[in-house]
């Protein structure tokens, strides 16, 4: 039974996916946000405001380009999206600026986020800094420590960061802690959630905001090569990269889709991040239906990954209805393989990618076949050098 | 399928109906916490310290609408092995002492699938359950799956609810109707928040079943304010979980809580 007998705008559902898990507190508020999303979809001051800032703020168009050396390596041509060259380095901003304007839109004087990478927390905060809107960002313990640099800057821009010791330490538990703080202070707060998940409107909004990175891609690549790509790959943290450079494609029966999640430490250890790779039932995590790793009884299970953008057991509806339909494929690549993929992109093409793009190159580098690779380079990697170069888990 | 829980939907109503205090008390117990052994002897003692009814909380690792007690209570249950073959044991236990109620994150609930899930609440002799992230839009399976064995489903109701989700909530009630009484999780509150008596008569105008408001309610003082302002039913929960965090004898720590509690809400005689 639906309070509101019409079709919803925007979706609710993918397939058995989505939905609206949430405490009834917030079930106002994904009413409120999902109107004004309509509304603010169809306004032209609106989304000139975005499209603006989103160029002489952010760097956009990212570029298109040919990666010659990798794409020698591989015997293909290999295209980069180059989302680390948005300002504050990764692809986040397209969201975090659009939901930002929105936010202000709908008269909230407060904004929060969760962060597990810190790449959505400093693009969050980023806004927040620039619109002038009080910012609390939720980072795990333990990726407040392996993603320093990224705290340090949120500070800077004059965020709280507030560190989250329940738990994995984690994305999960950040993102928990949003929702609670979310649940308190409703009224004059808005939820920037980072990626691709959470319940109804935020995967198909989210999915909206980073539909750019395809648009775009699309257009450069049809321009350059007169050609679609055969293939498009994203990683796949909770998914908002991978289905915004999905989306325009989805259409096109003979462009493949390849998503890459975070196998950890092997996909038989259960210490990984990939529910959409492993299968199996599907579950409730962090306000929708979707893939999730979790146990018997329904507890949610701990994830694991190098990246701590990765570092997530659920995945967006979308992609598991994606999966399901076979309209995309989703693989997983491990610690070991990512670390070596992101040294071997430093030096071929002097890029340093994130070490969430690192699974993304990592599956690529692995491919004797294929034509026309498209990849999203979702972010840079500076964050990732303590990790990779001072610890002990490569 | 036994008699008792054939007639869950019945039991609750008659709790309430027949209880001697101003509102109904429904303590709030995390089986588990802090040992499964405990949380059965904290659900007697309830009992015999003058509940009405029981709120049995199934620990679940990631709970959204809860405050930080009763989630490091749920974390400290599941580290102690509360699984739920366990709680359910607790649950039977205390069944046949005072009508139960089961609160309980969807992911469990639908994680075996919503008729199977029914199944086993039926016949561990619970009167119904209160899954705090399902809303209305959500619910339709489990509370068919919960009508076709007399269990009820309890939504909840919160300031934020419009007028419009109200009354469909209202009409979609079973049991009872979980009014929170504040925007926000669980946990303690100084006071109760002065809109309550409102709050409590836009509920009962959506619905037949009785009124319970819960989340905030700490002390006595706010027991009565609540039976006060309109409450057919008072749930108190972050208080009782906090005294069984506290003391070596978790028993007997919330059993003086739910005492002081019960005078609170007496009749006047
Ligand atoms: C650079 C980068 N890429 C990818 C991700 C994963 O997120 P998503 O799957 O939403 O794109 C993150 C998340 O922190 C990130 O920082």
């Amino acid at each position: 039974m639906s309070v509101e007998a019409a079709e919803p705008p925007i979706e609710h559902r993918f397939g058995a996916y989505g939905g609206q898990f949430v405490p009834e507190t917030l079930m106002p508020a994904l009413a409120e946000l999902e109107a004004a999303w309509v509304e603010a979809r169809a306004d032209e001051r609106f989304q000139a405001t975005l499209e603006g800032m989103l160029r002489d703020y952010g760097g956009r168009p990212t570029p298109l380009y040919l990666a010659e050396r990798l794409s020698e390596r591989v015997q293909r041509p290999v295209y980069l999206k180059r989302e680390d060259l948005n300002h504050t380095g990764s692809h986040k901003l397209n969201n975090a600026l659009g939901q930002a304007l929105l936010a202000r839109r709908m008269g909230k004087t407060r904004i929060i986020a969760e962060t597990g990478a810190g790449q959505h927390g400093v693009a969050t905060a980023t806004v927040c800094a620039l619109l002038g809107i009080e910012c609390v960002v939720y980072m795990g313990v333990h990726d407040t420590v392996r993603q320093r640099p990224n705290v340090q800057r949120m500070e800077l821009l004059g965020a709280t960061v507030c560190s989250v010791d329940a738990g994995s330490k984690t994305l999960k538990e950040a993102t928990s802690a949003a929702i609670r703080d979310w649940v308190a202070n409703v009224q004059s707060t808005h939820y920037v959630i980072g990626s691709a998940v959470g319940p109804a409107p935020y995967p198909a909004l989210v999915r909206d905001l980073q539909r750019v990175i395809g648009e775009e891609a699309r257009a450069q690549l049809l321009e350059r090569e007169r050609r679609l790509p055969s293939r498009v790959v994203a990683c796949v943290g909770g998914g908002s990269n991978a289905i915004g450079i999905f989306a325009p494609f989805i259409d096109e029966r003979g462009v493949e889709l390849i998503g890459v999640e975070a196998a950890g430490e092997g996909l038989q250890s259960g210490r990984h991040g990939a529910p959409l790779t492993v299968g199996g039932r599907p579950g409730i995590l962090h306000g929708s239906r979707s893939a999730v790793m979790q146990d018997a009884e329904g507890q949610i299970m701990q994830a694991h990954s190098i990246s701590a953008g990765l570092d997530y057991p659920g995945a967006g509806p979308q992609h598991a209805f994606l999966r399901d339909t076979g309209r995309a494929r989703y693989v997983a690549v491990t610690d070991q393989e990512a670390v070596a993929a992101f040294r071997e992109l430093s030096r071929l093409e002097g890029i340093i990618p994130a070490l969430e793009t690192a699974h993304a190159l990592a599956w690529v580098l692995a491919q004797a076949d294929g034509e026309l690779d498209l990849v999203c380079l979702s972010g840079r990697g500076d964050k990732d050098l303590a990790e990779v170069l001072g610890g002990d888990h490569a | 399928m036994s008699a008792v829980t054939a007639s869950g939907v019945r039991r609750i109503a008659d709790a309430f109906a027949g209880s001697d205090r101003r509102a109904a008390l429904m303590p709030y117990l995390m089986a588990g916490f802090p040992t499964v052994e405990d949380s059965r002897r904290i659900g007697e003692a309830c009992v015999a310290a003058g509940a009405d009814l029981l709120e049995l909380g199934v620990p679940y690792a990631d709970p959204l609408a809860d405050g930080p007690v009763i989630h490091a209570a749920a974390t400290a249950a599941l580290e102690g092995g509360a699984t739920l073959p366990a709680v359910l044991d607790v649950a039977r236990a205390l069944a046949s002492r005072a009508p139960l109620v089961l609160m309980c994150y969807a992911n469990m609930v639908f994680a075996p699938g919503a008729d199977a899930f029914v199944e086993r609440l039926a016949d561990a002799g619970a009167c119904g359950v209160i899954v705090p992230d399902l809303p209305l839009e959500e619910s339709a399976e489990l509370r068919d799956a919960c009508d076709a064995r007399g269990l009820a489903l309890v939504p909840l109701v919160a300031p934020t609810t419009t007028p419009q989700r109200l009354a469909a909530i209202g009409r979609a009630a079973r049991g009872f109707l979980y009014t929170v009484s504040l925007v926000g999780t669980t946990g303690e509150r100084d006071s109760v928040q002065e809109s309550l008596a409102a709050a409590i008569a836009r509920a009962r105008a959506s619905t037949e079943v009785p009124v319970a408001v819960g989340f905030g309610i700490s002390t006595p003082e706010h027991a009565r304010q609540a039976a006060d302002a309109g409450a057919d039913g008072v749930i108190v929960g972050t208080r009782l979980v906090r005294a069984a965090g506290e003391g070596d004898d978790a028993a007997a720590a919330v059993s003086s809580v739910v005492g002081e509690l019960a005078a609170g809400l007496a009749r006047a005689r």
